[in-house]
């Protein structure tokens, strides 16, 4: 397939419909206009940039966009298309909070978000759950999973520890699991 | 003393930007800790409402975070939030971004991101419980709204349904007083 690079200027408004676009999940849109629409990069390029910004820390729209606008217009095309992900779906969240803030107290629009309130805590729940399917049932996995809960959602211990002994652990079992793999 | 807020905020979130391990989601426990634990800038329900507001508008997951910001220090606290979140992370991202071949073929590579699945699906779902807290706490009733997000749970796992749909159902559940 050809693809053809975007000049800055198509960075921005390129980027900039990917963030309106993007509801509940930016990413299979992303892959849809930049591989698929627009062509900037080949379907085995995008997966590889994927890749990198799901490896690394950050939100993974945001270092792809950065990584995408570097590849193809340097530090400019990384700011640009950081600026473009991010403009448009803020401005439409500072506009809705602006109403909550002005209707907000009323009884109606109060009953309303108590009720979305509780669906978003549970689509997040849905979604620890489906990542926990890729764990395949790993007993010493379970264990990280059941005490990250415990220890940060019921007892409310700070993040940076649990964090360090949780991805040591996990990396450490994951090499063990990888170092068995390959003897057997 | 404005400044010395957005100062403050920007730290946190600078901070917090490089633990972002698997995205916003995971952090949220630790925000909730901070700002309403900790500083008592923000209620629990204002913290879940907060986050079901970003839910209902389009774009990343992250913009809680100018949510965040926004409650405590207006548009500008939204702002500097946002860019502290992501600065630190999103620079990492551009410098490692040469570096793509090795990081994404190695074997190390591959242990390493399997490795974090756990953490990252433990912190999830303490996200869930803090965020389920949060709903009940000025729900009409605690037990109803703790079932509704279970319900949503159940039913995201069995039938996956556009994300919209579940929280204009909950809308029009809250509207009813149901909740």
């Amino acid at each position: 397939m050809q693809t053809q690079p975007p000049t800055i200027r198509q960075l921005f408004w390129g980027f900039l419909e990917i963030g309106l676009t993007g509801f509940g999940g930016v990413l299979p849109i992303a892959r849809r206009a930049l591989v698929d629409r627009r062509r900037w990069l080949s379907s085995e390029d995008f997966a590889q940039e994927l890749a990198v910004a799901q490896l690394l820390p950050g939100p993974n729209i945001v270092n792809l966009s950065v990584a995408i606008g570097l590849r193809f217009a340097g530090p400019a095309g990384a700011v640009v298309a950081f600026v473009a992900i991010l403009a448009m779906p803020l401005v439409i969240l500072l506009a809705l909070l602006q109403l909550y803030a002005s209707s907000g107290e009323h009884p109606a629009v109060s009953r309303a978000l108590h009720g979305i309130a509780a669906v978003a805590a549970g689509l997040v729940g849905a979604m620890a759950w489906r990542l926990a399917a890729s764990l395949r049932g790993a007993w010493e996995d379970a264990a990280i999973v059941l005490l990250a809960v415990v220890a940060i959602g019921i007892l409310g211990w700070p993040l940076l520890p649990a964090l360090l002994v949780g991805a040591a652990l996990g990396i450490a079992f994951a090499a063990r699991r990888a170092a068995g793999s390959k003897k057997a | 003393m404005p400044d010395a807020i957005l100062i403050e905020l920007a730290t946190i979130f600078a901070r917090l930007s490089l633990m972002a391990v698997g995205g916003v989601n995971p952090l949220l426990p630790e925000m909730n800790r901070i700002f309403v634990q900790q500083l008592a800038w923000l209620s629990d329900a204002q913290f879940a409402t907060l986050f079901a507001i970003t839910q209902g508008a389009p774009g990343p997951n992250i913009l809680v975070v100018a949510a965040i910001g926004w409650q405590i220090a207006g548009i500008p606290g939204a702002l500097v939030s946002l860019g502290a979140i992501c600065a630190p992370s999103a620079i990492l991202a551009g410098w490692c971004s040469r570096l793509r071949q090795q990081l994404t073929q190695s074997r190390r590579a591959k242990i390493f991101q399997r490795g974090l699945i756990p953490i990252t699906v433990g912190l999830i779902g303490a996200s869930s419980l803090v965020l389920a807290r949060g709903a009940a706490q000025e729900a009409q009733s605690q037990v109803w709204s703790s079932a509704l997000t279970l319900v949503t749970i159940g039913i995201t796992i069995r039938y996956n349904p556009h994300p919209l749909w579940l929280l204009a159902s909950g809308a029009l559940i809250g509207l009813l007083g149901l909740v």
